[in-house]
């Protein structure tokens, strides 16, 4: 029971303020990655910190970390919605 | 007394319904944006040398800078949210201002970035771009398209955010039944407004309107996170 928060309760201002510390130094590590040239491997690596990123930003500023069940699978159906989108033209793209 | 009973039950906010229809609304937007992610993706992926080639034109430490604002911002928006669920309404309204004030900051460093290379004659169909190679003029067709279209979202976002800020200006009353008050207050009057103290419903609406504006603003702000390496960085 004690992985599940109270709901009413109100997230301590300070965990904000350490996400954001994150995702800034997130940012400086993804321009600094870029200035590597680690060739095919940079696209890798700023996608992935991007993802981090977007991440941070959903679980935490947006709440979805302390919401119901409900919204995780609906957000996971869009997502997974997107990636079949995107899977099913890159086939079509490059095999055609 | 049934009168009383009616409207309370009539005031009571549906939290979870009405984040719902946010988030629905957020994945039409997710799609949108995606659609045109998914542009970038093929069109990179059959022209990646004009895409190097083309994306060193665009100013990094403009593009970092905007980043910082962004993320800034949204850290004021939950800050705001956060201030006005501790019924602290006068800090909610600072960080509001203060997400409205970043949001904007954003808007003149994305003019500045703009005209300076519409002067330098790039933007779709220009003059410039057509003595170019085609990589190059899909990568800034996609890159006035993707900022542009994120842009708008912004400007939207301020305007809601300044609805928002009305609304938390605006200090929350309740209408309380006579036989609530002090026999004093009760004189001459039927029914009352009187400032909020506790934790009414009313608090609660504004609460969640305003938790979902912060939706949207994060929102705009996750998509500027993929916008800012997939143009500025990768090359």
């Amino acid at each position: 029971m004690n992985a599940i928060p109270a709901k009413h309760q109100p997230i301590p201002l300070s965990s904000y303020v350490l996400i954001w510390l994150g995702l800034l130094m997130l940012t400086a590590l993804t321009v600094t990655t870029a200035s590597l040239h680690l060739g095919g491997w940079s696209v890798f690596a700023a996608i992935a910190i991007a993802t981090v990123k977007g991440t941070l930003v959903l679980l935490y500023f947006m709440h979805l970390k302390y919401e119901d069940r409900v919204f995780k699978v609906m957000l996971f159906l869009a997502l997974l919605t997107l990636t079949v989108i995107m899977v099913l033209t890159f086939c079509d793209v490059l095999f055609r | 007394m049934s009168n009383a009973a009616v409207t309370t039950h009539e005031q009571q906010p549906d939290a979870t319904g009405s984040k719902i229809g946010m988030w629905l609304f957020l994945f039409t937007e997710l799609l949108l944006f995606g659609g045109m992610f998914l542009l970038y993706a093929v069109y990179r992926a059959k022209n990646a040398g004009d895409f190097h080639y083309a994306s060193l034109n665009l100013d990094l430490v403009t593009g970092a800078i905007n980043t910082v604002i962004l993320l800034t911002s949204s850290l004021t928006m939950v800050l705001s949210i956060g201030m006005l669920e501790r019924r602290d309404r006068k800090r909610s309204l600072y960080f509001l201002f203060a997400t409205i004030v970043l949001g904007l900051v954003f808007l003149v460093n994305k003019y500045f970035e703009w005209s300076h290379k519409i002067h330098h004659g790039i933007y779709p169909g220009s003059i410039e771009l057509t003595g170019r190679t085609s990589g190059e003029n899909l990568f800034y067709a996609l890159y006035f398209l993707m900022t542009g279209l994120h842009g708008l979202h912004v400007i939207a976002g301020l305007i809601v955010l300044g609805f928002m800020a009305k609304m938390v200006a605006t200090p929350a009353r309740q209408s309380v039944p006579v036989s609530a008050l002090t026999p004093d207050a009760r004189v001459g009057a039927t029914t009352v407004l009187v400032e909020y103290a506790e934790h009414d419903t009313l608090d609660q609406r504004k609460l969640i309107r305003l938790e979902n504006a912060g939706l949207y603003w994060h929102l705009v702000d996750v998509i500027w996170i993929f916008l800012f390496p997939l143009y500025y960085l990768i090359s």
